[in-house]
């Protein structure tokens, strides 16, 4: 089996996010990038499929040369190659045909994504690269299981769950639940050491950069008012407060 | 510009997204003077979407959303689409929604802009202020493309109620042997609760500070004397003491409640990320230090143990 799982390079959940020239940029200066979160659920459940019936794990990466510590690290937790295409990932649609034409050339049966990004939170790159190559796209991902010539998979609907029988190849766009947290993997000192020697190629592309989507300009939620304390021996009064003042209740 | 606004049903039933849906392209129809049209599957009741703004409501009656998967939707919609020239098309961005719109997008190679928060700022070129960075900050995009999706955040913007539609409704029948469907919906689980997160007007969210899963009896009932969904923190998800389903913040679900209260959840960045779309936040922790109380409106300093019971008792004497 030949797996493809997808990273992105996006700001450590615990980053404070700001914007440089006149918000025009996010500024990326102390931040530190880590795989997103719903793609390394996604990398953890390709290693299993590895570990019990065999597989061949590539991971990939739209982007610049900095994300290649990324690919790294999905190297020593157990991918077996890497690749990056570097492009700048302006837009969702970009992205998307990077990774269709890489994979018309190379052929995958599964091909994982996470659910989004933490970054830009569109969720678009999985269903479009599944319509782009004609193939069947699970979104919300909470459980697969392999089956004969097919997976069986769960996925998460809007007021429970769902079980799919899909046909391969397929777009997988998982999350929590795909695996556990206590599942996700620290890379080993052996796992680091042989992640050196593991192939991590670097594609440059040929696509026209489609510029028809972009951001324009960023910026941050308003404050709140400052915070109305009550003290704990008067609870009626937040009741109070919450009808007569927020009129929430 | 003709919009239609994709609609979403469950059980053959609408839901509040549903009408926020509508009630969006209305507000983008009203300003540009075009008509709005609804599509819908397998509604029991299509005409209701009338009272939100459609003027042409589609019923695709023969379709049953239960067992149709993204694919056979995705054509079903983008051929109608393309039937009636459409250039703006408005789904909501729940889990249906985001199943199908890229689909779309690829369908009818059209912009696809994610997660709005409010209504264009312009529309040549189109131009929509997204969520972005999970919560922590929003971005503006702008699509240069002729035909454009919009995904809504579910209940950021609400739905508008008009006194008393009169939308022309027209019921089909959709082929689809045509379709190459590959994904088979075996079978669909309904969770316990009774109220959807993302749509809860009222969410009640508890964190380590309860100490056990055995603890979380008051919490319950305290969402239900307020008609509210009961929600967790990673934490209080990781360890297995509430279901993954309920954990919010920024790698679980987002939420853009009335009224949010956090009771022993001390507010880490990626917790207040999910959740800053709340309009109110009610916070209660033993710790006057806790993060949570400078994203708070109300704050409550003390123990979880002894103010949900009196918060309880004050509800029931309220509510009477």
């Amino acid at each position: 089996m030949n797996i493809l799982v997808c990273v992105s390079s996006v700001p450590d959940t615990t980053s404070k996010i700001n914007f440089i020239n006149n918000n025009q940029d996010f500024d990326k200066n102390g931040i530190t990038f880590i795989i997103n979160p719903y793609d390394e659920f996604c990398l953890t459940k390709a290693i299993f499929i590895k570990e019990s019936t065999g597989a061949t794990i590539t991971v990939l990466n739209v982007g610049e040369s900095a994300n290649d510590a990324i690919l790294r690290k999905a190297l020593a937790i157990g991918a077996d190659k890497a690749v990056r295409i570097n492009q700048n990932p302006i837009n969702s649609k970009i992205v998307a045909e990077c990774i269709s034409n890489y994979c018309i050339e190379n052929k995958f049966n599964l091909i994982f994504f996470g659910r989004e990004s933490i970054d830009y939170n569109g969720g678009q790159v999985p269903g479009l690269v599944a319509a782009q190559l004609n193939i069947p796209f699970v979104n919300g991902c909470i459980g697969l299981e392999l089956k004969d010539e097919c997976i069986e998979v769960k996925r998460e609907i809007d007021s429970g769950h769902e079980i799919c029988e899909c046909s391969l190849p397929a777009i997988i766009a998982g999350q929590k639940g795909l695996v556990e947290e206590k599942d996700l993997r620290i890379p080993s000192m052996r796992g680091i050491m042989t992640a050196r020697t593991k192939p991590l190629e670097t594609i440059e592309t040929t696509s026209t950069e489609n510029e028809n989507i972009k951001v324009v300009a960023y910026s941050k939620p308003s404050e709140r008012s400052e915070c109305k304390m009550i003290s704990e021996d008067n609870v009626e009064e937040l009741i109070t407060l919450l009808s007569n003042e927020a009129k929430v209740i | 510009m003709a919009i239609l606004a994709l609609v979403e049903t469950w059980e053959g039933a609408f839901k509040k997204t549903s009408y926020e849906t509508v009630s969006y392209g209305k507000q983008i129809g009203q300003e540009n003077g075009t008509e709005v049209t609804a599509l819908t599957f397998g509604s029991n009741d299509p005409s209701m979407l009338s009272n939100y703004g459609a003027d042409t409501i589609i019923n695709v009656s023969n379709i049953d959303v239960e067992k149709a998967s993204n694919q056979v939707l995705a054509q079903i919609s983008s051929d109608l689409i393309k039937e009636k020239n459409i250039e703006t098309i408005i789904i909501s961005n729940t889990n249906f929604g985001k199943s199908i719109a890229p689909l779309i997008a690829q369908m009818l190679n059209s912009g696809l802009l994610s997660n709005a928060i409010d209504y264009p700022e312009s529309y040549s070129p189109l131009t929509v202020k997204c969520k972005a960075f999970s919560g922590k900050a929003h971005a503006t995009y702008q699509s240069s493309n002729q035909k454009n999706i919009i995904t809504i955040l579910p209940s950021s913007i609400g739905e508008i109620q008009e006194k008393k539609g009169r939308g022309e409704l027209i019921q089909i029948e959709s082929a689809t042997d045509h379709i190459n469907n590959k994904i088979k919906i075996k079978s669909r689980h309904k969770s316990m609760e009774k109220i959807p997160l993302p749509e809860a007007e009222i969410v009640i969210s508890a964190g380590r500070g309860l100490k056990s899963s055995d603890n979380w009896g008051m919490i319950e009932e305290l969402a239900e004397l307020l008609g509210a969904a009961t929600a967790c923190s990673k934490p209080v998800s990781d360890m297995g003491w509430r279901p993954h389903s309920e954990h919010v913040g920024q790698t679980g679900i987002a939420i853009n409640p009335k009224l949010y209260i956090a009771i022993g959840i001390s507010g880490a960045i990626q917790h207040l990320a999910g959740v800053s779309g709340s309009k109110n936040i009610v916070v209660i922790n033993t710790d006057p230090e806790a993060p949570f109380f400078k994203a708070a409106n109300y704050g409550i300093i003390g123990d979880a143990f002894n103010v949900v019971p009196q918060l309880i008792e004050a509800v029931k004497k309220h509510n009477n």
